[in-house]
């Protein structure tokens, strides 16, 4: 019992710290890229818009990073203070992802960080672009080794066990395990996405609130593209991701399906109450055949069921259908409404005279959708990992065999105090955010259209 | 294959030599930045601003030898990576938190609406001093074996205040190094009466851990590793009071020897980490775990140790390159 209780806490904890860890690497990770692009379009133009939007977005990027950092160092001490049984196991396959993403973007970021945010007027300007676009490439490259860790944990492979302890026997088959293409494009088209309707509400935002400078156009008009162009192909990314999942975790498909019997003609459960103890599906409305169709192309193709994954002595193997179900519809979901607003704001800024043709609602409907982002890219994490229990790692180690030994009452104090601290700072970082547009809106009025840089002749002013 | 001999014999050790070195270097990069932020309720609000902006491009490479070593101690020992961090949970909260507060108060301090700002200050100096104190309770409670009697917490607690102060001064003395006028002034004031606080902490370290523990007391006082460790506590000695004269005629007309007093507590941190390390060895659990017993597989830190062969020059090389371009007196810190 006592376990159990240690058990539940550390997952809590373990769940809040990385929820509250994720929403900013999904911010930087794209936004370091767009902040090379403004740079790039300056350089290219000489256009000074550019470099006011670059100067916007970077206190984003620089507070957003801080965030990052401080969360994610958190993260790396909670594998020893909660789980010492992970490292204990898989230790001599996640010590060397973990160790590559340190050595290897976690420094590069951190260096760099510095010269691109206060080494302007110190470096040439080329140097100033080569510090962004390694800090860029830094973030990328941690979202590439932490995504070669966590998708091993999925679908492990290229290992072999001795007295309970895994060792690496082909490090190109753990590292090209068969989700992690999949899972990388995913989340790096979910960064991009986080961060187009980041750019677009919150430019929203300013040019309600009456600003009307060139460089509100810009980036209101980049946020937009950027979700109009992502989303169609983050839901074919999304839909490759699920066929992939359907051939190596079965279970994981079938709780985000709702379905229980393996058959053919599966519909596609727009809603739908899922009962675990009866293990049936109360009011159920869905598309006849429609998972069916999607997840094996043919109307009656046969979609595994919950049931299978039930051992003799009625052990339960698959996961908790109820989070998998909703959190897999809040994602698609939130992507549908996604493309539905992108599409729409597109269509209407051609039709119309760009950002001017945007009726109010449109505008309105934006601001909300700043965090869209957040919430698709939370909703899919969960389905992705709490569809992988009772597994930690999937058929080698079972999450309650990797907790560590701590009081339950001393996991629960430093958990409130997580909580208390993550509801404080995200209160303040989204006023930050708010007031930095505010203070935007009101001191940039001036119309800057067409403004001529003095001696645009070398792109970046060195000194 | 054997050309270097049997490598589950030398690898732990080059691992352990590793974590060691990023332990010392996290110590002494972001000793002074905590250092620093512990002193900002010394200074105006204008001192303040130069202050943060003496760390500000530092502070977050400086964490990141944080993260190596705790990264290290992960992937190479992981069997001794659960004890010790399930041992020191509370602690390890605590300072996650400070470092939590701090961190993210140096991006809100300059972003926020002027009544906030205080606030802020608050949470970089509250988050400052919490995570020396963790960490000093941390070594404490390391060195006396990670057992939890009440001498151990009390001993703990005075390394707490100990380190928090060894911090301050190595802060005060990278003040030295990067502020002018009025401020360094006060920064040579702080260092001098930091140094008493140093010498204290060194002593009772150096009283304590030979009593506490008769196999480190043998390791010491035994003929001939005596003498050959002589230099040692010598060699500390001096160079306090080498740092000690020195801050008495600083600040020059010329700023010339500014950078002394900094280079010179960095050399005491070291000394003073060798002494330990040396008391410790073969140890990664105090008298319960070697190095040989925690490793992990030969073949995964092989994996890693030829990736840290080719990275770590290149990190060296361009975190040189920051300090140099942020050399000279700390100016404001601005985006453009
Ligand atoms: C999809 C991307 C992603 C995911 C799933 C994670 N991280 Fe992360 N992490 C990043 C992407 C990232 C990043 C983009 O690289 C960050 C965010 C801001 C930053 O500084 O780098 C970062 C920062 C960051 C830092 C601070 C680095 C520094 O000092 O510069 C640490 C120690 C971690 N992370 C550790 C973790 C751990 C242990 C995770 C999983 C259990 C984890 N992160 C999940
Ligand atoms: C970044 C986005 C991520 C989010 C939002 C997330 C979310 C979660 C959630 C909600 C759980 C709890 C599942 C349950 O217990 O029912 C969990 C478990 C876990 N995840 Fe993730 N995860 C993320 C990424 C990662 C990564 C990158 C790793 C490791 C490389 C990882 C390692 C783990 C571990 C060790 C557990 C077991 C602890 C537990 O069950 O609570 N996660 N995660
Ligand atoms: C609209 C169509 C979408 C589909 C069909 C889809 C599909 C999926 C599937 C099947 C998974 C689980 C993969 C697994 O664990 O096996 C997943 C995970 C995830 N989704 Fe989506 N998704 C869609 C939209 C989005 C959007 C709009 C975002 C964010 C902006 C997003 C972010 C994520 C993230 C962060 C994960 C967890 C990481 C991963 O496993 O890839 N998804 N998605």
């Amino acid at each position: 019992m006592e376990m159990m209780d240690t058990l539940l806490l550390s997952r809590i904890q373990f769940a809040a710290n990385i929820s509250f860890h994720i929403l900013f690497p999904t911010i930087t990770i794209a936004l370091g890229w767009v902040l090379v692009f403004f740079k790039w379009r300056y350089a290219r133009t000489s256009d000074q818009v550019w470099m006011d939007a670059y100067f916007f977005w970077v206190k984003v990027f620089a507070l957003s990073f801080a965030m990052g950092v401080v969360s994610g160092i958190t993260m790396s001490f909670q594998f020893g203070t909660n789980w010492p049984g992970f490292m204990e196991s898989v230790g001599n396959i996640a010590g060397p992802l973990l160790a590559y993403e340190i050595m290897t973007a976690f420094f590069m970021e951190a260096v760099f960080l510095g010269i691109m945010l206060f080494g302007f007027s110190r470096v040439p300007g080329w140097a100033h672009t080569g510090a962004t676009v390694l800090v860029a490439v830094g973030t990328t490259m941690s979202t590439f080794w932490i995504l070669v860790l966590n998708s091993w944990m999925h679908t492990p492979q290229g290992f072999e066990m001795r007295d309970g302890v895994a060792y690496a026997t082909d490090w190109f088959a753990i590292i090209f395990n068969p989700s992690m293409p999949y899972r990388l494009a995913h989340v790096l088209l979910a960064s991009g996405l986080t961060v187009g309707f980041l750019i677009a509400g919150m430019s929203a935002l300013r040019w309600v609130m009456g600003e009307r400078s060139a460089e509100v156009r810009k980036s209101l008009r980049l946020g937009v593209i950027m979700g109009a162009a992502i989303i169609p192909v983050q839901i074919y990314a999304g839909d490759m991701h699920g066929l992939n999942t359907l051939e190596y975790q079965p279970a994981k498909v079938a709780a985000m399906e709702g379905n229980w019997e393996t058959q053919g003609n599966v519909p596609l459960l727009l809603f739908a109450l899922p009962d675990e103890d009866a293990r049936e599906n109360r009011f159920e409305i869905g598309i006849p055949s429609g998972a069916s169709l999607i997840l094996t192309h043919r109307l009656d193709g046969e979609v595994p069921g919950l049931n299978d994954f039930v051992a003799e002595d009625g052990t339960i193997l698959h996961p908790p259908v109820n989070a998998v179900f909703w959190s897999f519809r809040v994602m698609v979901g939130t992507g549908m409404a996604m493309l539905a607003l992108s599409w729409a704001a597109l269509f209407l800024m051609r039709r119309g005279r760009g950002i001017e043709g945007l009726p109010r609602p449109v505008l309105w409907a934006f601001m909300p959708m700043a965090f869209s982002g957040w919430l698709a890219t939370l909703a899919g994490w969960y389905t992705t990992e709490i569809g992988r229990q009772p597994w930690l790692v999937t058929g080698v180690l079972s999450t309650d065999a990797a907790v560590g030994d701590v009081a339950p009452a001393l996991v629960a104090s430093t958990l409130v105090a997580y909580l208390m601290i993550y509801g404080a700072l995200l209160v303040a970082y989204v006023s930050v955010l708010v007031y930095l547009a505010r203070r935007k809106a009101k001191g940039g009025t001036a119309p800057v259209a067409g403004r001529p840089v003095s001696g645009a002749i070398q792109s970046i002013p060195a000194e | 294959m054997t050309l270097f001999g049997d490598p589950a014999v030398w690898l732990p050790v080059v691992f352990a030599a590793l974590m060691g070195l990023s332990i010392l270097i996290y110590v002494v990069l972001d000793g002074f930045d905590l250092g620093v932020g512990i002193l900002t309720p010394l200074g105006n609000e204008a001192e303040k601003d130069r202050m943060v902006a003496s760390i500000g491009p530092f502070w977050d490479a400086n964490e990141t030898w944080l993260v190596m070593a705790v990264g290290l101690l992960l992937v190479a020992f992981p069997a001794a990576h659960g004890t010790i961090l399930t041992a020191l949970y509370l602690p390890v909260a605590i300072m996650l938190i400070g470092l939590i507060l701090r961190g993210t108060a140096f991006e809100f301090r300059a972003k926020v609406a002027l009544p906030k700002k205080n606030a802020w200050n608050v949470a970089f100096f509250a988050g400052s001093i919490m995570t020396s104190m963790a960490q000093g309770y941390m070594l404490g409670l390391y060195v006396m074996g990670l057992d939890n009697s009440w001498t151990s917490q009390a001993f703990a607690l005075l390394t707490a205040v100990f380190l928090t102060v060894g911090y301050s001064f190595i802060g005060a003395c990278w003040l030295i190094l990067k502020a002018e006028g009025e401020l360094q002034l006060k920064a040579v004031r702080w260092a001098r009466g930091g140094i008493w606080g140093v010498v204290l902490g060194v002593g009772a370290i150096s009283l304590a851990t030979p009593l506490v523990s008769t196999r480190i007391w043998e390791r010491w006082f035994s003929i001939p590793e005596f003498f050959l460790l002589a230099p040692l506590p010598l060699m500390s000695a001096a160079l306090i009071l080498g740092i000690w004269v020195v801050l008495r005629r600083l600040p020059t007309a010329n700023d010339s020897f500014a950078w002394l007093p900094f280079a010179g507590a960095s050399a005491l941190f070291v000394l003073a980490f060798t002494g330990l390390a040396y008391s410790f060895y073969p140890y990664v659990v105090p008298e319960k775990l070697t190095i040989y017993a925690a490793a992990s597989a030969p073949e995964s830190l092989m994996i890693i140790l030829v990736g840290a062969l080719i990275v770590i020059p290149v990190i060296a090389g361009y975190s040189a390159l920051a300090y140099y371009i942020f050399r000279g007196k700390a100016r404001d810190l601005r985006y453009d």
